[in-house]
């Protein structure tokens, strides 16, 4: 993956960008949260080998967060897009990548 | 030992280190990954325990993951104690290791620096020092003028971007030779009856009323109640069947050798703000290696933009290699824990135990992490010495922060 799609600016070199991890849903009502789920959306991470939907931060460029679909095996990435709320916490924003 | 060798040479069959074998329907003790640990612990478990029925499982060759790749720094100058205790124990293994075996491993203790080019950076030596001394490792805070001594063509002066102001002097610090290791490990391992079954891939565990009853591989199913995961890289993975879950990301790590050259280096020069590690192997190849890659992945391909940084930080410490070639590169996997140590021991499910999170520091442990693990195995205990790695400290907030790894970006 030498290649990103930054939504905003297009295909930059990845070292533009900042990897932000895996996309990890925030327990939604924090005082109602119990520790354990705290403590596990703290450290615990999925860590797939597979497809992936990860953070990435635009250091060099526009400056904008956006989510990333990637395969971890391969660093092959389906599709780049904007984080949009909605009722399920991750929003969907399709924007394809380009080849 | 030359006449053995004479003989076999006009044999022309050389010894099977270990042998291949028909895999059985049960074993006591089934561990998942034939690198150095899970060796190390099969090994511990028929020597120190009796404990011979045991299975190990590599999903390609044995040493072929983390074990073959790293680049085989031994030593204990960790920040926290419970980690200088723990990475002391395994260099006094290391150092017995040959004798133990019979088996030249090349273990050369040729001392240890680590470099610092900040006044904080000194500081931090400095408490390293004073750590490591109360744990009664030998380690030391030097200064240019020692460290030219030490090592000559190093470029100690106030010319590059960052000048060296002092190191963390480490002399049982070394070099081994890693394969050997591996293969000492596994012939012994053998010789007291452990099965070592290459090219076997586990792809599920069977857990019944929250206990280990079996695991399938590609081979077939076996019975078991104790599985380890001693797995680099696929760690997570192999929880995941149990359902299982770990603070662990990932990250490939990249090193490189340089052609061979006539020997000039004899001690370990490593630089944590320059993101740089370097030995002179026995063949006169430069070892080295830099940080983790910038993002989590599974995919050990090398890049250009780490070769290019690893040059111009090596070039800043030794301006002679300008014309040296780099002869090859390769990337192994790392899992990163939050706190940079390891996690080992039990987990929510019965006979599932875990020796993963090995993140930059993996090998250098593998003796002591067998060893141990292999106590836990056998007396169903937690170990001292491992108490501090244990699974649930991360659900106790107690973290041992050992920013005494190696290239990780603090």
């Amino acid at each position: 993956m030498l290649l990103l799609d930054c939504p905003n600016c297009g295909l930059r070199n990845v070292a533009e960008f900042r990897y932000g991890g895996e996309v990890n849903a925030r327990p939604k009502l924090p005082l109602d949260t119990a520790d354990t789920d705290w403590q596990e959306y703290i450290y615990m991470r999925r860590n797939v080998a597979g497809m992936q939907k990860e953070w990435w931060y635009h250091r060099a460029g526009c400056g904008c967060w956006f989510l990333a679909e990637r395969h971890t095996k391969t660093n092959v990435v389906a599709k780049t897009y904007f984080w949009r709320p909605s009722g399920s916490g991750v929003g969907e924003s399709d924007r394809p990548s380009s080849p | 030992m030359p006449i053995k060798l004479i003989k076999q040479a006009l044999n022309g069959k050389p010894p099977r280190l270990w042998r291949p074998h028909e895999m059985k329907s049960s074993y006591d003790v089934v561990i998942i990954g034939g690198g150095a640990h899970g060796l190390a612990c099969a090994y511990y478990l028929a020597k120190n325990h009796g404990i011979t029925n045991v299975a190990v499982l590599e999903k390609r060759y044995i040493g072929s993951g983390g074990s073959g790749r790293n680049t085989t720094i031994i030593r204990s100058n960790y920040l926290t104690p419970e980690g200088v205790r723990f990475y002391d124990e395994s260099v006094k293994l290391y150092e017995q290791m040959s004798a133990e075996f019979d088996f030249n491993v090349m273990f050369s203790q040729r001392g240890h620096l680590t470099l610092a080019h900040t006044d904080a950076a000194v500081r931090t030596m400095r408490r390293r020092a004073e750590v490591n001394q109360l744990q009664g490792v030998n380690s030391s805070l030097i200064f240019p003028d020692e460290i030219k001594k030490l090592c000559p063509p190093i470029d100690v002066s106030d010319h590059p971007r960052y000048p060296i102001l002092g190191a963390l002097y480490h002399p049982p610090g070394g070099i081994i030779r890693h394969d050997a290791v591996v293969w000492g490990y596994a012939s012994h391992a053998d010789r007291m009856g452990v099965h070592i079954h290459q090219m076997t891939e586990v792809t599920g565990i069977q857990v019944e009323d929250g206990k280990v009853v079996g695991v399938e591989t590609t081979r077939g199913t076996i019975k078991t109640g104790m599985v380890l995961n001693a797995t680099a890289g696929w760690c997570s993975t192999i929880a995941d069947m149990v359902g299982v879950k770990l603070p662990i990301t990932t990250y490939p790590l990249q090193a490189c050798v340089t052609e061979p050259l006539k020997p000039f280096l004899d001690v370990i020069i490593v630089s944590g703000s320059l993101h740089v590690y370097v030995s002179q192997s026995d063949r006169g190849e430069l070892v080295m290696g830099a940080a983790v890659d910038p993002f989590a992945s599974y995919d050990m391909r090398g890049s250009l933009s780490f070769t290019e940084e690893l040059a111009g930080h090596m070039l800043e410490l030794f301006p002679s290699l300008a014309h040296v070639r780099i002869l090859r590169q390769w990337a192994g996997l790392c899992d990163m824990t939050p706190d940079y140590s390891p996690v080992m021991g039990f987990t929510p499910v019965e006979g599932f135990v875990v020796d993963v999170g090995w993140g930059t520091y993996g090998f250098k442990a593998s003796p002591v992490s067998g060893k141990r693990m292999a106590e836990l195995i056998a007396t169903n205990e937690t170990p001292e010495l491992l108490r501090p790695f244990r699974l649930s400290r991360f659900y106790e907030n107690d973290l041992v922060g050992e920013k005494g790894a190696a290239s990780v970006g603090h």
